[in-house]
Formats: structure tokens, C-alpha cells, sequence
């Protein structure tokens, strides 16, 4: 049995430790807004948050979360309030919204470190790939996200 | 909330099993029981109104409009509505949106009952369709409140979506007259708005009505279907072309644990299972013994030296276009082969589907570009008639072409089927990309005449690639020549006096299909890098020489103006930058493009694209520029990295470790600029695509004198 914390509800999942987290979340926890993408780790579309620290879940194994929280897209926030997802929808960024999640998940745990990030940083920073081109848009929704959070907006989870 | 279809939405809908049914979400983004009367007003007791497939008023005032195109993030599922809120004045964000099911009805009168989505002719299908539907609707609910209240229809007007009566104050809701108006004969060529009238459609202050859902991880995609008691497959797919299962060994895979099967299906082996994990682990365990077939020894090298060898053979092919006669034209001549490699479509979500078949009936749900090509699928691999056979449409991760193709649903119909139990059949990122239809790879052989001016006097363009018809509909292909494999090539922008050019098919038997301005996304590289070879070789300017040449062709000298000017081509470049131009016509629309570009290496690094864009009446702004950006990006993607190489008849790259797409800190600052137009719609979501690469490519020329006649960028050729 793993023991884990999602979105601060107690999960005890009978599946093998090596099982990776994010199938453990989508299949047998039943939370689809983690997306599949690569399972290698290369895409970012199963972006979580492991103890407040961002993290691929396709490459995580659900036994190295026993004991810990995880925040997925879901958690955020409970009604799309967190600042990053409202400069999404400012910034109108999704297009076919695959890739989001896992974008505005990365984008949440950079403004916790980086509260004022350059596009330098940025770029660095969101290794997410986004097949539909929201690059750009992006870039200026995090920009948007760290002004509203410098005006005191809700502090990322 | 806008009510497009959300996880928790679809999940009391899947728990019904009522076929043909369209599920309808409320104003206040509840579901509500499925109807079977969507589209007509017999068989919904409850009093709606529907004057056509697309828009059902009930009385409640839910408002719901019916897709017939797939939302694949190019914006339809906000632009389709708006066409109709626009005509029925009522207010877009209450308008509930669903996925038209692969029903005839849905399909728009000229689609002779197919629902397709592709050739970026989405808007422009709807465009009169959807607001006549919009507008009839209108009309018809003015006329039932003039019955009421006993005035005449012209003293009423509309508002927010009620009918008004100004003279005596008063006012019906939509909901409150839908039984009345579902009574009314439905009237002929009601009038539409004139642009001055539009209030929605032009206006920069709509937003998507899909972005909520997709920021909160709700929107449901194919991957997300969940049905009680299903399972997940993996199959293992003949890793070379046209190959088969000679036998197999599952006895490792069935010790996996939470494998409940493997079953043998047409497409390959499928290892059934609780979880995707477990289905991916058995699959991996999985001991198959392929029959490689007869293209076991293929390689791209291979298909390379034969398309050029047939690329220079003028016996070879058919001639799709002649204009005077370029052979004999006197002047100078200016040759060169291109070489363009296949493309994978790579979409964000892997492929997927997932089928319940049993007791003599068939339902799949999968994000699809085409719920009747899918449809086909299913009763094929069923085994059923069409009719006993009906698939749902969700939200796609990425379509680009790729979800045209039943690929996915064909196998998920076929396991559901074997084990008797709904199946959801998932790809690897590693399956998907190498059992694609991929974007054909191509020589094309190009040739200029310039006369002593310098100016273009005859041009030929010789395609050699595979048939991207002969994968999908080979009747469309014989006319002799592929239009699709030709587009880019068949016509030009330009009036030049002598032209030929000639398509020859070539077909070593790999999977080909649509790509995203499928084949000008290759072509128009060939032809825009060939106008800057022409060009350098006459010692014009790149912008003067294409202008000189666009006398007849208002439209295209316009956006080719207007980038020079918004893209600063006359002045000065940053130290290090060059720039470069192209224009892309797609599909009746126009783009123009100047990208900045720096060496890095020998790789360019794109800083800026300007784009200017024609795509006739722009509906939503903010999604015309949103699809420009997409498409630059897609498109030069491609450009910098991507390609599929075969090896042993198979495709060698896997994930995205070899199979490179762009990055954050490869995207470059987009620009787009409109052009305003109330000419007809013509379409958006492919056409940023074909200028990028050769725009780049013509800047790479102008920094470093190198010219890139093969792509990607990153090939060390
Ligand atoms: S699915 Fe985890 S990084 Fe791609
Ligand atoms: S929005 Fe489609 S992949 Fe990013």
C-alpha cells in the first residue's frame, strides 16, 4: 500500500511501487487533468507538484511519494483563481490545452522560486513542450502571473 | 460557465449507453439527460426548438450549438458559436457546445453527410451556413412572439436573447417561445447581418469559450474517457512497414501484474490490462516474431536516390499545370533539386481510442478530425453495419492531419471486440511516432528562366513524392496527379508567362498523410527558397523581384507589402541579424512573413517573424493571431529538427530525445498582422506554415551565403 496526499485528500493505493505516479493518478486515482505526453520525462505534461516541488510524474515512481503531498492541475486551485491560471485565461493561451496543465503546473513552481522572472529565465525554466505554438503566450501569461501575485495576489500553492 | 463538455459532464454521460445521443450541458455547466432530439423537434417532447442540426433552443433557455468540426485548439468550438450567437443575438458565453457524433445530419449541406475537419475550411464552411441558422432561428422566435401578443414581427426587435416589444414594453425569453417557434414553418433565405451590424463577429473583446476547461485540467480528451469496467490495451504494432505477427510468447507479459490479456488483433498484438501501465510493462514483455514483409530492407537513402533519379527522368509523371512552353523559353537557366525528409505529426496526446463492443452494437469515443472516416473504422473491425455503430467526439490533443485517420479506433474496436469488454487503446509517444501517416518526403526538382532584365520568364516545378490520397481516399488520386501532394506547386502566386509543373508518384509503401498545410508546408519551401535563389542570381532585391512579378495579384503583393513594411525590411538589420522572406498562399488564403535570424553554429536561431495574414473576414482576432503563432511555430519546428528516417523498413526515431520538437527558448517573438477584409472566411489554422521555413531559410542565405536545399536545419548535409 502507498500512502500518498493529492489535493489534500489521503489516498492507500494497492499498486506496485515501481508503478510511475502519474498512471497511479489518472488510472487508479481517477484524476485526468495529469496528462500523458512522452512517459520519458521529456515533455513536462505530467507536471506535478511533489511537497510543494515541481515534478514528472511519469518518471516518478508512486513509491517514492509514500508519506508525501501532491498538488495536481485539479489542486491548484478550486475554482481557477490561483494567479497563473487567471493569466492563462487573460493571455487566452490554450489552444488544444494538452500541454496546459502541465505548462501552468511548471509555471506555478518557477514564480515560487523566481518570483520575477525575466523571458531568460523563463525560457530556461519551462522545458514543457506545447506542440500547438502557445509559446509566446506563455511567456507573457507568467509575466502577468508574477505582476498579479506581486499585487498580493493568492500565493501559489 | 461556458458549457463546453468537461470531465464531470462526460462522465454521467458515458454511463449511459442510449445510442445516437448528443449530450447537452447546461447554462449552468450541469449536464442534463441526453436527448436523441437534437437537430430535429420530433422526439423531444419537452418542447425545444431546432430549426437545424446545429442549434437546439429549449425551454429552459439552454441555448446549445452542435459542432460539426473538431476542436483541435484551432478555436472552432468559440468561432462556430459565435457565428450563430452573432445572427441570433444571443450572448456567446451561454451558448453550451457539443461534439457532433458521426450522424449524417450534423454534416453541413455541402459535405454530402461527412464530417471532416481539415483543409482549414471550417470557418469558411460555416460561415453561411451557421449564421442562416443563426438568423432563421431569430426569426422564426420573432415571429412566434408576434403571434402571441398579436403585433406585427417588424415592430419587434432582439436582445441577450429575448424577443423585444418596445412599443408596449415587454419581452419574451428564447426558452419561453421555443415550443411556439418549434411549430412554425421554417422560412427561406431570412436576411443576415451586414458587417456594420456585426457585434461579435471582428470583435477583439470575445474570448474562447474551451480556455476555462483547459486551464483546470476539466476539458476531456480521448485519453480521458473513462468507461465502467474498461480496460487499457497496448499493442504491439509491426515495427517495419507491411509487416506481420509470425508468432508470439506472452507469457512474461501475462506475468505482469494487473495484465489481464493479450489477444491477437489485425494490427498487431494487445496486451489488455487494468491500468495503461501495466498494458505498456506487458507489452514490453511481450516476445513477438515479426514477418518483416517486403520492406524489411527499405531506407530513406533508398527512397531518396530513386525519387531523385525519377525527379530527373522526363519521361516520369504527370503534367498537373502548363503555361506556354518553359522548355523553349530563350534566357538564362537556373536549376536545383530540393530534398524534404518525412515529417511525424508528433500531436501532444499520444493516439488513442477507446470501443465497447458487444451485444451487436459499437461505440467509440476519440478525439477525431472525422467521426465518419472513424465511424468506417469501426463497423469495419466491428464487423457491423454502419448504423449499429456510432462514435463520439471529445476534445483533441493536437490534430495537425493526424486525427484524420482511424488508426487508433480501428484497434480499440477490434480488442473491445476479441475480449467482450470497452477497451481504451492508448500509443506510446514511441508507437505514435513511428506508426504515423507521415508527411511525404520529396525531391522536387525546380528550374527558372530569367531573362536579360532579370526577370522570371519561365518556371518548372517536377514533384516526386508519395500520393497522400492513395492513403486516404485513392479515388481523389486518379486524376493522375495528387492535389494535396501538389499543392504549393501546381499554382503559384506569381504570373509567370511560361510554367509547368509536373507531379511524378512515387510510392516505396510508407504510411503518408495529411500535415498541416499539407504539401505546401514542404513545396512552398521549395518554390519561396527558389524565388530567393532566382532573385539573388538576378541581383534584385528578394521583396522587389517577388513584387515585380505579383502585378495581377493585388492580394498577394499586399501582404507581401505590408511585412516588408511592418518586418522593417528596408532597414536597418541589429548587428549579426539577417532577414529573409517568403509568402505562403494556403487554401485561398494569404500569408507573408520576414524572420530575423542569427547564426548560432551553423543552426539559425529565429529571433522575430512578422506575419501578415489574409485570411478574408476575420471572426475572432485574438484566435486568427493565436493560429498564426501556432503554425510558425509548427511549422519551423520542422524546420530546425524534425525528421523521420527509415532504417530496415522501419521508422528509427521514438520519444522526443529523437524525434526534436521546439522549445520555449527556440520561439521566436511573433507578430501578426491582418489584413481587414469582408471577403468570405478562408481559413487560418494551416497558414502560418508554409512561408516560416523558407523565410528563415532565405535569411540563413542572407547571413551566410549558405543555401539550404534540404531540411531540417539541424542535418549536417
Ligand atoms: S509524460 Fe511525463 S514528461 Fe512527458
Ligand atoms: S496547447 Fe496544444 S500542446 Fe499546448
Amino acid at each position: 500500500m502507498i500512502a500518498v496526499t493529492i489535493n489534500g485528500r489521503h489516498h492507500e493505493l494497492d499498486v506496485p511501487a515501481e508503478m510511475p505516479l502519474l498512471w497511479a493518478i489518472r488510472d487508479v486515482v481517477g484524476l485526468t487533468g495529469t496528462k500523458f505526453g512522452c512517459g520519458q520525462g521529456l515533455c513536462g505534461c505530467c507536471s506535478v507538484h511533489i511537497d510543494g516541488r515541481l515534478a514528472r510524474a511519469c518518471v516518478t515512481p508512486v513509491g517514492a511519494v509514500n508519506g508525501k503531498h501532491v498538488t495536481t492541475i485539479e489542486g491548484l486551485s478550486a475554482d481557477r483563481s490561483h494567479p497563473v491560471q487567471q493569466a492563462w485565461i487573460a493571455e487566452q493561451v490554450p489552444q488544444c490545452g494538452y500541454c496546459q496543465s502541465g505548462q501552468i503546473m511548471a509555471a506555478a513552481a518557477l514564480l515560487r522560486r523566481h518570483p520575477h522572472p525575466s523571458d531568460d529565465d523563463i525560457n530556461q525554466a519551462m522545458s514543457n513542450i506545447c506542440r500547438c505554438g502557445s509559446y509566446q503566450r506563455i511567456r507573457a501569461a507568467i509575466r502577468r502571473a508574477a505582476a498579479l501575485l506581486a499585487q498580493g495576489g493568492e500565493e501559489a500553492s | 460557465m461556458s458549457g463546453v463538455l468537461t470531465r464531470a459532464h462526460f462522465l454521467r454521460l458515458t454511463s449511459s449507453t442510449a445510442a445516437g445521443l448528443v449530450l447537452a450541458i447546461g447554462l449552468d455547466g450541469c449536464w442534463h439527460a441526453p436527448r436523441t432530439g437534437i437537430g430535429d423537434t420530433e422526439g423531444d417532447g419537452a418542447g425545444a426548438f431546432s430549426p437545424s442540426a446545429w442549434l437546439r433552443i429549449d425551454p429552459d433557455d439552454r441555448v446549445t450549438v452542435v459542432l460539426a468540426k473538431a476542436e483541435m485548439g484551432q478555436g472552432v468550438a468559440t468561432g462556430l458559436p459565435t457565428l450563430i450567437a452573432e445572427e441570433l443575438d444571443y450572448p456567446l458565453e451561454r451558448i453550451a457546445v457539443a461534439f457532433a457524433p458521426s450522424e449524417a445530419r450534423f454534416a453541413y449541406p455541402q459535405d454530402h453527410g461527412r464530417l471532416l475537419t481539415g483543409g482549414s475550411t471550417s470557418m469558411r464552411s460555416s460561415w453561411k451556413v451557421l449564421r442562416q441558422a443563426g438568423a432563421t432561428a431569430r426569426a422564426m422566435l420573432i415571429a412566434a412572439a408576434a403571434a402571441r401578443w398579436g403585433v406585427s414581427p417588424a415592430s419587434l426587435t432582439t436582445r441577450d436573447g429575448a424577443v423585444i416589444d418596445p412599443a408596449a414594453n415587454r419581452r419574451a425569453t428564447y426558452g419561453s417561445l421555443a415550443a411556439t417557434a418549434a411549430q412554425l414553418p421554417v422560412p427561406a433565405n431570412v436576411p443576415l447581418k451586414t458587417p456594420d451590424q456585426f457585434r461579435l463577429i471582428g470583435k477583439t473583446t470575445v474570448r474562447r469559450l474551451d480556455v476555462p476547461a483547459k486551464v483546470d485540467g476539466s476539458a476531456v480528451f480521448g485519453m480521458d474517457v473513462k468507461l465502467p469496467g474498461m480496460k487499457y490495451a497496448a499493442i504491439a504494432m509491426p515495427p517495419a512497414f507491411g509487416g506481420k505477427v509470425r508468432s508470439y510468447d506472452d507469457r512474461a507479459a501475462k506475468a505482469i501484474r494487473g495484465v489481464v490479456a493479450v489477444v491477437q488483433v489485425p494490427q498487431g498484438v494487445a496486451v489488455v490490462a487494468d491500468n495503461t501501465w501495466a498494458a505498456f510493462e506487458g507489452k514490453r514483455a511481450l516476445q513477438v516474431v515479426w514477418d518483416h514483409g517486403v520492406a524489411a530492407q527499405a531506407s530513406s537513402e533508398q527512397f531518396f536516390a530513386e525519387s531523385e533519379r525519377l525527379a530527373r527522368d522526363p519521361s516520369a509523371g504527370v503534367i498537373a499545370t502548363t503555361i506556354g512552353d518553359v522548355e523553349h523559353v530563350a534566357g538564362r537557366r537556373v536549376e536545383a533539386i530540393y530534398r524534404g525528409p518525412y515529417l511525424a505529426h508528433a500531436t501532444m496526446e499520444p493516439m488513442n481510442a477507446t470501443a465497447d463492443v458487444r451485444d451487436g452494437r459499437c461505440e467509440v469515443w476519440v478525439g477525431t478530425q472525422s467521426p465518419t472516416v472513424a465511424q468506417l473504422a469501426a463497423a469495419q473491425y466491428a464487423g457491423l453495419p454502419l448504423e449499429r455503430c456510432i462514435v463520439h467526439n471529445t476534445y483533441l490533443g493536437g490534430g495537425f492531419g493526424r486525427r484524420t485517420y482511424p488508426d487508433a479506433v480501428g484497434a480499440a474496436v477490434a480488442v473491445s471486440k476479441t475480449v467482450g469488454m470497452p477497451v481504451k487503446v492508448v500509443y506510446t509517444r514511441e508507437d505514435d511516432t513511428q506508426h504515423d501517416f507521415y508527411r511525404p518526403m520529396s525531391v522536387n526538382a525546380i528550374a527558372g528562366v530569367l531573362d536579360d532584365r532579370g526577370n522570371l520568364v519561365g518556371l518548372s516545378h517536377t514533384v516526386v513524392s508519395e500520393s497522400v490520397f492513395h492513403w486516404f481516399l485513392p479515388s481523389l488520386a486518379n486524376r493522375g496527379w495528387d492535389r494535396v501532394s501538389m499543392d504549393g506547386a501546381a499554382e503559384t502566386v506569381y504570373h509567370i508567362p511560361n510554367f509547368t509543373a509536373k507531379y511524378v508518384d512515387y510510392e516505396p509503401g510508407v504510411p503518408v498523410g495529411f500535415w498541416r498545410a499539407p504539401d505546401a508546408n514542404w513545396n512552398i519551401f521549395v518554390l519561396e527558397s527558389f524565388m530567393d535563389e532566382l532573385a539573388a542570381t538576378a541581383g534584385k532585391d528578394p521583396v522587389a523581384f517577388r513584387l515585380a512579378l505579383l502585378g495581377d495579384n493585388p492580394r498577394a503583393a499586399n501582404v507581401l507589402r505590408l511585412a516588408a513594411l511592418h518586418g522593417g525590411w528596408n532597414g536597418p538589420a541589429r548587428p549579426g541579424v539577417a532577414r529573409g522572406v517568403a509568402i505562403g498562399p494556403w487554401n485561398g488564403s494569404l500569408s507573408a512573413m520576414v524572420a530575423e535570424v542569427s547564426m548560432t553554429g551553423s543552426l539559425p536561431h529565429v529571433h522575430h517573424v512578422t506575419a501578415v495574414a489574409d485570411c478574408g473576414q476575420v471572426v475572432n482576432p485574438d484566435v486568427v493571431r493565436s493560429q498564426m503563432e501556432s503554425a510558425i511555430y509548427y511549422g519551423l519546428s520542422a524546420a530546425l529538427s524534425g525528421k523521420i528516417t527509415i532504417r530496415n523498413g522501419r521508422v528509427e526515431q521514438g520519444n522526443f530525445d529523437t524525434y526534436t520538437v521546439l522549445h520555449m527558448d527556440q520561439a521566436p517573438g511573433i507578430d501578426v498582422i491582418t489584413v481587414d477584409s469582408h471577403d468570405s472566411p478562408t481559413g487560418i489554422g494551416e497558414l502560418g506554415v508554409p512561408a516560416i521555413a523558407p523565410a528563415v531559410a532565405n535569411a540563413v542565405f542572407a547571413a551566410t551565403g549558405k543555401r539550404f536545399r534540404s531540411l531540417p536545419f539541424s542535418d549536417p548535409s
